[in-house]
């Protein structure tokens, strides 16, 4: 059996006495695109960051091709976030930088290319997400929403990363937008033939972008299966997330107690 | 019993609170020593610190300056010592004031700049995107800021000195119409060069500690607006309680 692109084994996290992560396991092969879905609270941000290595788990294995990362640090972070991309909630633009300032920024300062080599890449990889080159002189308060999500997955794809990561891609978004999104992120991994890892509440989302879809409740994965299996997992926590119904096991907290 | 516990946890968090500063502190100074280093942003932080903090630390120091000669004249008069005001003038500002007013407005400048600058990024995961794109956000973000902050305070400490003694010059002779060419005299008479050392030590570890707590609140903030927003103030209040405990141990240490 080929070895899991990525690969999450056990893995504890707590902020103080507040347990959000009670032990992962997940597995996403290489190529594959896996979407995680679950309600807000529920760890979904944790284990994407702990998977990322911006957040430490307490305990657990995470492994990259078969190579732990959970502890790594310095140089040798750096040099593996150079296989990674990731598409922030709200984009992540950096304000003071224009925005092909903002998508050659891992070229430069990460891979050392030349200003004005990277503003060219910069430039072709933002008209793949539909940005014409009169917007690579602005600035990321200048665009709209759905503007700077693009600009966020061109900055996310521009060093051809192997694996990318995408956070609530859709969140904010108008359904149009939010198609348009989805249907860039599909034609992204196409054509890189990237490994992606998406968390999401957005039940469209998950089900264009995804291969898989795996669910998360209270810090454990409850169920995971191909996209097309998701209506029917037989899950009563998964059928009541999917069709959006109040009333099942998942009790949401309407009230302070 | 509670309140010993209180007392407790207290002195427990003020430790965790001395320790995660100090580690913040070495990191960042470790960061400072290791190439790449970002000459544009740490061009950008100079400008900022030393060229736009200039009006308001050189009109401080000004102000400083005169109303020093007034008040040296009219309490030293009392004893019939009312013309050692150039001495007075010169050793109050070159020694104390003008590093310590210079370095509490930097403080409310860029040290509230800083901490809403780099909050704002924490908040709005920009740090987290450094990262992710192969960015040591130490070395981008903080790094450059400690060392100007370093430099640049001196800098701008250099001229607050020099504009605070022109101010005392200033009443003292058209005000107070003392002798220009006396004054002067006077002035370079008292002038000592371990008292300019004295102010540029205590200039250089006032912009280190206002540019180290900008970083370090903003860098730990946590909470969207109004994180950033007691980033800020505990920037500014931190880096200020700092300059004025640093003044009195510097000055404690050279007058020993």
């Amino acid at each position: 059996m080929a070895t899991p692109k990525i690969r999450l084994e056990g893995v504890h996290k707590a902020f103080g006495p507040k347990q959000v992560l009670r032990g992962i396991d997940l597995e996403i092969a290489s190529g594959e695109s896996l979407v995680v879905i679950g309600g807000s609270g529920t760890g979904k941000s944790v284990l994407l960051k702990s998977t990322l290595g911006l957040i430490r788990p307490d305990r657990g294995r995470i492994l990259i091709d078969g190579a732990e990362t959970q502890d790594l640090s310095g140089g040798d972070r750096v040099g593996l976030m150079k296989r990674f991309g990731m598409l922030f909630q709200g984009a992540a633009l950096f304000d003071s930088l224009t925005v092909w300032e903002n998508v050659a920024f891992g070229l430069i300062q990460g891979r050392g290319e030349s200003r004005k080599r990277a503003k060219e890449i910069a430039v072709d990889k933002l008209a793949q997400v539909g940005l014409g080159p009169d917007v690579a002189a602005l600035y990321p308060a200048e665009l709209s929403g759905g503007m700077q999500k693009r600009v966020g997955l061109a900055r996310a794809i521009a060093a051809e990363p192997e694996i990318i990561f995408f956070d609530e891609p859709t969140t904010g978004l108008d359904p149009i937008m939010a198609d348009v999104i989805n249907d860039l992120i599909v034609k992204c991994r196409r054509d890189l033939g990237a490994t992606t890892l998406s968390i999401t509440h957005d039940m469209a989302s998950a089900r264009k972008i995804a291969d898989r879809i795996a669910m998360i409740h209270e810090g454990r994965i409850i169920w995971a299966g191909p996209a097309a299996q998701v209506n029917d997992s037989g899950n009563p926590y998964v059928d009541q997330f999917v069709h959006g119904r109040a009333d099942g096991p998942i009790q949401m907290q309407v009230r302070v107690s | 019993m509670n309140f010993l516990a209180a007392i407790g946890r207290t002195f427990l968090a003020f430790l965790a609170a001395v320790g995660r500063l100090a580690l913040f502190t070495l990191t960042a100074l470790a960061q400072c020593l290791k190439p790449p280093f970002y000459p544009r942003l740490f061009l950008r932080q100079v400008i900022d610190i030393g060229y736009y903090s200039l009006p308001v630390v050189g009109l401080t120091a000004l102000f400083t300056g005169m109303v020093l000669a007034l008040q040296t004249q009219a309490g030293f008069s009392r004893f019939g010592a009312g013309g050692f005001g150039a001495d007075v003038v010169l050793l109050s500002v070159v020694r104390e004031l003008g590093p310590v007013l210079a370095g509490l407005m930097v403080a409310g400048r860029i040290g509230a700049s800083m901490a809403a600058e780099i909050g704002t990024m924490r908040v709005t995961e920009q740090i987290d995107a450094l990262s992710t794109l192969s960015t040591n956000p130490y070395k981008y973000l903080v790094a450059p800021r400690l060392v100007a902050g370093l430099l640049m305070l001196p800098c701008l400490v250099i001229v607050a000195d020099i504009i605070g003694v022109f101010g005392g010059f200033l009443i003292s002779v058209y005000r107070l119409g003392e002798n220009p060419s006396a004054y002067i005299a006077s002035t370079w008479q008292a002038l000592q060069a371990e008292d300019v050392v004295l102010s540029l030590l205590k200039a250089a570890a006032f912009g280190f500690v206002v540019a180290l707590m900008g970083c370090y609140h903003g860098y730990n903030s946590r909470g969207g607006a109004q994180g950033v927003g007691a980033a800020t103030t505990n920037a500014v209040v931190s880096a200020s309680i700092l300059i004025l405990l640093f003044d009195f141990m510097i000055t404690g240490l050279y007058v020993g």
